[in-house]
């Protein structure tokens, strides 16, 4: 096996496992999260309705939150699919925007905190958690690499429409994925998730060179 | 996807970070060196203006005020009236006159309300200092913290509601919420992984990550110019969490500093430490 395969392969995983931890965790029963819910009530009671909402949880948090991210087979089947069911494929057919655009998303961790203004132009921060372009250092480790994504993948298009679906909703591939649901949240917008893309798929992007 | 398939295809992955990873690792090292030469020059107790409230903390705690016109010197944080010495160490804790746990900024506050009679209100909306506006509440905490120095963090479980909250604070640590799914397990979950540049302790399990963290709270921020405590550092976590800014003092937060705590004992105090 060449460098280059066990490094494809290394990233697939990636993708797979997204960053559940491989622990086995204790579960929060029906008790405990009973009372867990009071208690978040009692802690941010001073946020406005509005605030308060966006926490509250869906069914794919609950589950997560429950399990503890280790959820059973049959669980995770049902996030999937109905995370899957939310996917909305680009309008014109086209998943690649402008890569130069796509880097200042993945470069901002701006957006949707308390602190921020209602101008404020949302960031995907993917280098929070991925490293991208191998020249650049400052970036986390709590996903995998996804240097030389496009590259290893050969630019193929059924890649491309893979990682689409991950991006837009990260636990349509993985049940409580640790990756937040960039489309179907709309954290990030149309043009933004296919400049994303295009970051990671465009041949001239430095996530490839 | 078949278990088996998905070891064998871990086995390859870490065979290719052993090998095709170098470069970027031997980089890594150097911004890591540069990074914890800064922590090590900052990190100098003579030095660490965090010190300065630990001093008008002294002053806060012998100064009388509120109706009654006393001084906080007979608030009983634990240890009986007026007894500092290892207090901090054991907090959060019960008390049985206010029939609730607490934590130090909450104590503070009940000792302040019912001992002086002190209308807190306006200790409140100074609980985090900015420039020009000092906090009671970060300057008391540093004084009181301070006392705990050489002490191990010993995380109190003997009364019921102790070991409750404990539960809700660990229940908590996973709760995925926000437009971001974020739980503080996404970034605390695991050892050894960075947030940028940032090294993230892993607070899953007991063990130095947690201790060394714990017992380094409070601090003096470098980046804030200021003395923070635990309830500035929970106040900021949820902020980058997208969740809404918590209640001063809630519940919530005295939860996840009990379970902290209980991930985090035996830890060595010493605070107020330095930090970026």
């Amino acid at each position: 096996m060449t460098i280059r395969t066990l490094i494809a392969a290394g990233l697939a995983i990636g993708l797979c496992t997204a960053a559940s931890p491989a622990l086995a965790q204790e579960k929060t029963d029906a008790a405990a999260f009973q009372k867990m819910e009071a208690a978040v009530k009692a802690t941010f009671s001073r946020a406005t309705p509005e605030w308060q909402k966006r926490i509250e949880l869906d069914e794919t948090q609950r589950l997560c939150t429950i399990a503890r991210n280790q959820v059973s087979a049959a669980d995770a089947d049902a996030i999937q699919k109905r995370e899957s069911a939310s996917i909305v494929m680009p309008a014109d057919g086209k998943f690649l925007g402008d890569w130069k655009n796509g880097f200042a998303v993945a470069n901002s961790g701006r957006g949707g905190q308390f602190s921020d203004d209602a101008k404020t132009i949302n960031g995907g921060n993917c280098y929070a958690c991925h490293q991208m372009d191998p020249k650049e250092l400052s970036y986390g480790t709590l996903g995998p690499s996804l240097a030389a994504y496009g590259r290893d993948r050969k630019y193929d298009e059924a890649a491309i429409k893979d990682a689409w679906k991950k991006i837009y909703n990260s636990q349509a591939v993985v049940a409580c994925s640790n990756m937040p649901r960039f489309g179907v949240t709309k954290f990030l917008d149309e043009q933004q998730l296919k400049d994303v893309m295009a970051y990671l798929f465009d041949p001239n992007s430095p996530v490839n060179k | 996807m078949r278990l088996r398939w998905m070891s064998a295809a871990a086995m390859a992955v870490s065979l290719a970070v052993g090998s095709a990873g170098v470069y970027a690792q031997a980089a890594m090292d150097e911004s890591e060196k540069e990074i914890e030469r800064y922590r090590a020059m900052i990190n100098d107790p003579m030095a660490n203006p965090g010190y300065l409230a630990v001093d008008r903390g002294e002053v806060l705690w012998s100064e009388k005020r509120g109706k009654k016109n006393v001084s906080l010197e007979t608030c009983d944080l634990g240890m009986g009236a007026g007894k500092l010495e290892g207090a901090y160490a054991q907090l959060p804790r019960y008390f049985k006159d206010s029939d609730k746990v607490m934590d130090l900024e909450q104590r503070l506050l009940w000792c302040m309300q019912t001992v002086q009679e002190l209308d807190t209100a306006d200790v409140v909306a100074r609980r985090f200092s900015g420039p020009g506006r000092a906090s009671d509440m970060e300057d008391l905490v540093a004084f009181i913290g301070n006392k705990s120095n050489g002490m191990k963090i010993e995380p109190q479980t003997s009364h019921p509601k102790e070991k409750e909250l404990t539960e809700i604070g660990e229940a908590m640590f996973y709760r995925r919420a926000g437009v971001m799914d974020f739980s503080c397990a996404s970034c605390h979950g695991e050892e050894g992984k960075r947030i940028r540049l940032q090294g993230l302790p892993d607070f899953s399990k007991p063990g130095k990550a947690a201790q060394d963290t714990m017992a380094s709270w409070p601090t003096y921020r470098v980046s804030q110019s200021a003395l923070r405590t635990m309830q500035h550092r929970l106040w900021d976590c949820f902020r980058q969490q997208r969740w809404p800014s918590p209640d001063y003092a809630a519940e919530g937060l005295t939860a996840l500093t009990m379970f902290l705590n209980k991930q985090a004992a035996g830890g060595e105090i010493n605070v107020p430490s330095i930090k970026r």
